[in-house]
């Protein structure tokens, strides 16, 4: 019993390993902030999110789609949804809750738990079936249409009441029955717990014939020694039939689990949703190309991590750059690049991971890799210098490139002068380009961004921070050839009105 | 050839309870010590401690060791071991259990055991490739006994009972305090179809709960209640098994239990130097000398020191030889060189072969002795009463005493307590006398004349390494003794001959002020 929510005719594989750059992408996109949005608060929510999100390179457009269309499901029906993942939560927690006891190394004890563990599931297989029942017609993905004819056949009313038959039977009214042989030093073994045919009285007789002997033995009632011997062996007779009935539950467990990991991805997805329309931000579902293709053109683009952390909206940007390669962003200090980098970033992962995405329209190719290469504040190492753990990560990076990755450049090898930092990025960028990879690089290394200008065959695009006449940034990115300053002097200046107005008032 | 015993033709071999004087100053306790570790069951130190002095009786066991040594043999040998043992266990554990029904199961038990042990052991020597006496004779025993109308009926009518003892199944109701049993009625089993009513929630593989409860054979008196009402519902086969168990008590063969206590000998000592041939290192079956005494080894050792580099440095192997009217080895050369290993070594050898034994080398030819004496160095002895030097005498001339030609005399560094110019004239004596006995001897000594004592004396010398003077080589080998030599070298490498002394006071000479 499986539902295929996250992959078509496959379950979603929590073990699977993250990209080996899991922590460079978590801190250069801020992902910390989109996964919370996701958990509220939720440590499970939160972890199949990270790794919903992160695993995504491995995505193909068809899985994209897929999620998608359950996805819009769940938006449709955000109740039956929470309510179907409540059930499972429950069931998992109840669970945890049925008490073991001292004596769990006795069979018996194994039994007794497993027969009250199996009433709650029983119990909370009904009420899923009920809402299956209910709710079936208002959900039109293939995951979930299957989800819910698998509940309506495998929880019929016939099987649900074959579980009670057996929970019935497991409280062994008629006493425990079990056949034996004789063992090593004739004593008995292979002692197996047999289901009483259901015939009342005479049975036996019919088996045998009308003499078929029985013989009986009671313990004294003072006899502690004889009463602990029949318990334990009643104990060599149900210990199989315990361990079944455990396993059994294990089984049900593994099949909640398994919901409850289906599931869990789009509840964080519905957490983020309703978030965002809280504030008032948009939200698109993405058109995902081949990974083939160069496509990354989008509409009113925003950094949802930006627009989390400060719960208000932010800036939009907007881009055409179907069939480019390498996009250059160069221009003021705080005017955008890093947030419009980052929110590529994210665009990308969330658009690969089947979620919707932060902007207006957003379709992109999907890549096989994502890499980010930032120029870190400090290096934590000591051990290098800022120059050579720059160049060591971009030598991981190349270690495990993909054949259409894309990479995000934020103000890389600039740890050195400007004219060795710019011949160092050029020679990497020339040999990136020539393995067809796309890459945005944010650079404010003017001799760096002026001789890719020069370069350009039509295959980069170069975007500008905006800045108005009056020094004013908007934080929205114009196309435009790179220029000579970043306006540090603008930020300079502003700082010290800063200063002025504060000891001002 | 009627069988007697693996462990001499005639039998009657029953070794001797106390080891040798020698043992410990050759290092024979621990290498027996070792050989029979694991196996005191057996009690096989006995025969470890007495040495063959005939010459055929040495051949009839190397034979057999022979046909042991690396065959398919010793591994069927030791399947009958372990089936004996087993059988052994069995045994007594029907002694102490109460309960007559059970006593009589592990009874069966041990028979059907015993009998497979000797069917197997029978199958396997009559396929196997037999050359000694000793395994061709117990072959056609062994076959004889297994084919026997009495064998033969033992285990049929004890395989019969035990079948149908396992056939048999029957139920019990337990309920509150009271148990019922009765014959099975083919009831379904209810764990398969708690698990098969389940399964299809399964999303892997999960944990199992099956409770290992203890498997003990006692039985509790609930136990015991039990196992009365089943035979009564199966009384003919319970009584079959009672009469079985009065009838047949002695079934136990003594030729074949005492066969199976001193094949032991040659399982254990192979099974010991297994470890050594794994490494690399070599055994053989040594020619024997006798009447001659003509003797050497190619690359023999120490097994017991090699046993104690286990695992560290590579022992050093060395060779030696005597012809002609050579019968002494005088052995000199620097302290911790390797002279008592070789001398420890030469004894060892000629003991194990008057086991029977292969002994450690690649090649061999040594000589039974009569009897084998050592005298090793002891720390002096406070409570003595006469001092070092007396006790070494009175020990020496005890030994040439009872000494004769065919006995070996192995001597290390004796004489050390007293002056150069005794030790030399006191040696002179002893050898005089050895060399008028004529028997083979090796005498560690730091008394350089003694190597060139005579024609029989032949000279060894523990060399050192020519880079490195004071690095071991353990290597001993026939040349002239040259102490003053290695003096020299070692000199050298401390700098400390006339030339670098007077090279470096020299150059550090300050007059005092």
């Amino acid at each position: 019993m499986k539902a295929f929510l996250m992959h078509k005719g496959r379950s979603f594989d929590a073990g699977r390993p993250l990209p080996w750059n899991e922590k460079h992408l978590t801190q250069d996109l801020e992902l910390t902030t989109l996964f919370s949005a996701m958990a509220r608060g939720d440590g499970f929510l939160l972890d199949v999110a990270r790794k919903a999100v992160l695993a995504s390179v491995h995505n193909s457009p068809e899985d994209i789609l897929y999620r998608q269309g359950v996805l819009k499901d769940c938006l449709r029906n955000p109740e039956a949804v929470r309510s179907i993942y409540g059930i499972v939560v429950e069931a998992i927690e109840c669970e945890k809750k049925i008490y073991w006891g001292f004596f769990s190394w006795y069979p018996s004890a194994i039994l007794d738990r497993s027969v009250e563990v199996l009433q709650m599931y029983a119990k909370e297989l009904k009420r899923l079936r009920d809402i299956a029942d209910r709710c079936s017609g208002q959900f039109a993905s293939e995951g979930f249409v299957a989800l819910f004819e698998m509940l309506k056949r495998e929880l019929s009313d016939e099987y649900l009441a074959a579980i009670e038959e057996h929970l019935k039977a497991l409280r062994f009214r008629d006493g425990v029955l079990a056949s034996a042989e004789l063992g090593r030093g004739n004593k008995g073994t292979n002692y197996v717990l047999r289901r009483p045919y259901a015939i009342k009285q005479g049975w036996l007789e019919r088996v045998f014939g009308r003499k078929a002997p029985v013989y009986s033995y009671t313990i004294a009632e003072r006899d502690e020694a004889g009463a602990r011997a029949l318990s334990e062996l009643r104990d060599r007779c149900i210990n199989q039939a315990a361990n079944a009935l455990a396993r059994s539950c294990d089984h049900i467990h593994g099949f909640f689990s398994m919901l409850r990991m289906e599931l869990a991805f789009y509840i964080g997805c519905l957490n983020l949703y309703e978030r965002l329309a809280l504030l008032g931000e948009p939200a698109c579902f993405p058109v995902p190309a081949g990974v083939e293709e160069r496509r990354h053109s989008f509409k009113g683009l925003y950094d949802v991590c930006l627009a989390l952390a400060r719960d208000e909206r932010v800036v939009g940007n907007d881009l055409s750059a179907d069939g480019r390669a390498l996009i250059v962003i160069t221009g003021a200090n705080q005017g955008g690049k890093s947030t419009f980098l980052r929110s590529i970033g994210l665009a990308q992962l969330m658009m690969q991971s089947g979620m919707f995405v932060a902007a207006e329209h957003f379709s992109a190719n999907v890549c096989d890799g994502i890499f980010t290469h930032y120029r870190r504040e400090e290096d934590a190492t000591m051990s290098h210098g800022k120059l050579e753990e720059e160049l060591g990560r971009m030598s991981d990076i190349v270690d495990h490139i993909t054949p259409n990755p894309l990479l995000l450049f934020n103000e890389s090898f600039a740890a050195t002068n400007e004219r060795e930092g710019s011949e160092i990025a050029g020679q990497i960028m020339a040999a990136l380009m020539e393995a067809r990879v796309k890459a945005f690089f944010v650079t404010h290394m003017y001799g760096f961004a002026r001789s890719l200008y020069e370069k350009n065959a039509g295959d980069m695009i170069f975007l500008r921070a905006e800045r108005k006449n009056d020094g004013e940034r908007t934080y929205r990115l114009i196309e435009g050839e790179p220029l000579q300053t970043s306006y540090g002097k603008d930020l300079y200046v502003k700082m010290t009105l800063d200063d002025v107005s504060k000891k001002n008032k | 050839m009627a069988f007697r015993s693996i462990l001499s033709e005639n039998g009657g071999f029953t070794g001797s309870p106390d080891p040798p004087e020698f043992f410990v100053d050759l290092g024979l306790d621990r290498i027996i010590d070792a050989v029979t570790s694991g196996k005191q069951e057996y009690g096989l130190k006995p025969y470890f401690h007495a040495p063959l002095t005939d010459t055929g009786s040495v051949a009839y066991r190397q034979e057999i060791f022979r046909d042991l040594d690396g065959q398919e043999l010793i591994g069927c040998v030791e399947e009958f071991a372990r089936g004996m043992r087993a059988m052994r266990d069995s045994l007594a554990l029907a002694g102490k259990l109460s309960y007559l029904y059970q006593k009589e199961s592990l009874f069966l038990e041990a028979i059907i055991i015993y009998c497979e042990a000797v069917h197997g052991l029978a199958r396997a020597l009559s396929v196997a490739s037999i050359k000694s006496r000793g395994f061709s004779a117990f072959r056609d025993f062994l076959s004889a006994y297994a084919s026997s109308g009495r064998f033969t009926a033992l285990y049929e009518e004890a395989k019969n009972i035990r079948d149908e003892l396992s056939a048999i199944k029957y139920s019990i109701v337990i309920k509150d305090s009271t148990i019922k049993v009765r014959h099975y009625g083919s009831e379904p089993d209810y764990g398969a179809e708690l698990e098969q009513a389940f399964e299809k929630f399964s999303q892997g593989s999960v944990k199992d709960y099956l409770v290992k409860l203890p498997e003990h054979v006692e039985m509790s008196h609930v136990e015991a209640k039990i196992l009365e009402f089943v035979a009564l519902l199966y009384p003919e086969t319970f009584k079959r098994l009672n009469d079985y168990y009065v009838k047949n008590r002695d079934f136990l063969d003594e030729t074949i239990s005492a066969f199976d206590r001193e094949v032991q000998f040659y399982v254990a000592y192979l099974g010991h130097i297994k470890k050594f041939k794994d490494k690399g290192l070599n055994f053989c079956y040594p020619q024997i000398s006798n009447p001659g005494k003509d003797v050497f080894v190619r690359d023999g050792f120490d097994l017991a020191l090699a046993d104690k580099l286990m695992g560290g440095p590579a022992i050093v192997c060395n060779d030696f030889y005597l012809e002609g009217r050579e019968r002494v080895i005088v052995v000199t050369g620097p302290n911790q060189g390797g002279k008592t290993t070789f001398a420890r070594s030469f004894g060892q050898l000629h003991y194990l072969a008057s086991l029977g034994c292969p002994v450690p080398g690649r090649e061999a030819r040594l000589f039974i002795c009569d009897r084998l004496f050592t005298h090793f160095e002891k720390r002096e002895d406070i409570k003595g009463s006469g001092g070092k030097l007396q006790d070494d005498l009175a020990r020496v001339f005890d030994i040439i005493g009872r000494a004769t030609p065919d006995s070996i005399i192995i001597l290390n560094e004796i004489f050390t307590s007293t002056t150069l110019d005794d030790a030399i004239f006191l040696s002179r004596k002893v050898m005089e006398r050895i060399e008028g006995l004529d028997l083979l001897c090796v005498w560690v000594t730091f008394i350089d004349e003694l190597s060139v004592f005579s024609e029989k004396t032949v000279s060894m010398v523990s060399v050192v390494d020519a880079l490195d003077p004071a690095k071991r080589t353990f290597k001993v080998v026939r040349k002239p003794a040259d102490g003053l030599a290695y003096a020299i070298s070692i000199a050298e490498k401390y700098r400390l001959t006339y030339k670098f002394l007077k090279e470096r006071l020299g150059h550090e000479s300050i007059p005092h002020a």
